[in-house]
């Protein structure tokens, strides 16, 4: 499957899971902020992910939360600090974090999880299965 | 007014299918005022009887120890209305079930015939919420609402 496939299965997954036009699902729409998904959506687009995609996606695999739960090593003064910084790279490989880095507010985290960020995480998937 | 509608089970098989029946009678509360003079059934309450029906074979397959509470609808569409004196079956199949939560996909019959279909995902609410304390008692699968399942296995 290329690039590009995934990126548009990925996309009509969202469209379903979030009922929203297939116009407003572009690569840097962010799940909560742009295409108005909620807490329990995440588990809707968890299960339509792995039924697209034959894939398992294990529980706090693509939505960690131990970053979410407020720990006093991985957050300070609503910042996350170098304890936390290093969580979020080695539980999300597939997120872009060169923009967050620079003001680490924990409420831009949600900011994190785009269209395009599902679909880097499909692929890094789908290459580990084939191998 | 009471909050079950469904009557009883009539097929359940463990973590797949559940099938339970609802008879509409016009001496039910709801129809006074939906509407005077035509009684229809509220398809919100349709979809509160098939996501009880799922809710249940849903949380029977932790043995009722996860809160299985309503949290999406991803869809729904009628396809006609459920007028007082008929049968409603509400028919729920499992489409997943994980540790912070599940989803059924739902037909709605009304005398045999299709009436409408839903797809329903449902939160373990201590699963998806572990920070707030909801205690032990599980407030969703009370009494009446178990028994309703009692009656299938006698």
């Amino acid at each position: 499957m290329t690039q590009d496939e995934i990126y548009q299965k990925v996309s009509s997954t969202l469209v379903e899971a979030l009922n929203v036009e297939e116009s407003e699902v572009k690569p840097d729409a962010t799940l909560q902020g742009d295409l108005g998904a909620e807490s329990i959506d995440f588990l809707d687009i968890v299960f339509r992910l792995e039924r697209e995609f034959g894939i398992k996606i294990p529980r706090g695999e693509l939505f960690p939360e131990s970053i979410f739960q407020g720990d006093p090593e991985l957050v300070q003064s609503g910042k996350v600090t170098d304890k936390g910084m290093e969580e979020l790279r080695s539980k999300m490989p597939f997120a872009d974090l060169s923009r967050f880095e620079q003001n680490r507010e924990v409420s831009q985290i949600s900011d994190l999880f785009t269209v395009d960020l599902i679909a880097r995480y499909v692929e890094g998937k789908l290459a580990v299965s084939k191998n | 007014m009471r909050w079950i509608w469904i009557d009883r089970f009539t097929e359940f098989r463990r973590g797949e299918f559940a099938r339970s029946v609802k008879q509409l009678s016009l001496a039910e509360d709801v129809f006074t005022a939906h509407f005077p003079e035509y009684p229809v059934m509220p398809a919100s309450l349709l979809l509160e009887g098939l996501a009880q029906t799922g809710g249940i074979l849903v949380g029977e397959i932790n043995d009722f120890k996860e809160k299985v509470v309503l949290a999406k609808i991803t869809k729904a569409k009628f396809l006609r209305e459920a007028l007082a004196g008929d049968e409603i079956a509400f028919e729920t199949t499992v489409l997943y079930v994980r540790p912070e939560g599940a989803a059924v996909r739902g037909r709605i019959l009304a005398n045999g015939e299709a009436l409408g279909e839903a797809e329903i995902t449902f939160a373990h609410l201590d699963q998806a919420r572990s920070q707030q304390a909801f205690g032990d008692r599980n407030f969703v699968f009370t009494g009446e609402l178990r028994s309703l399942l009692e009656s299938i296995r006698k």
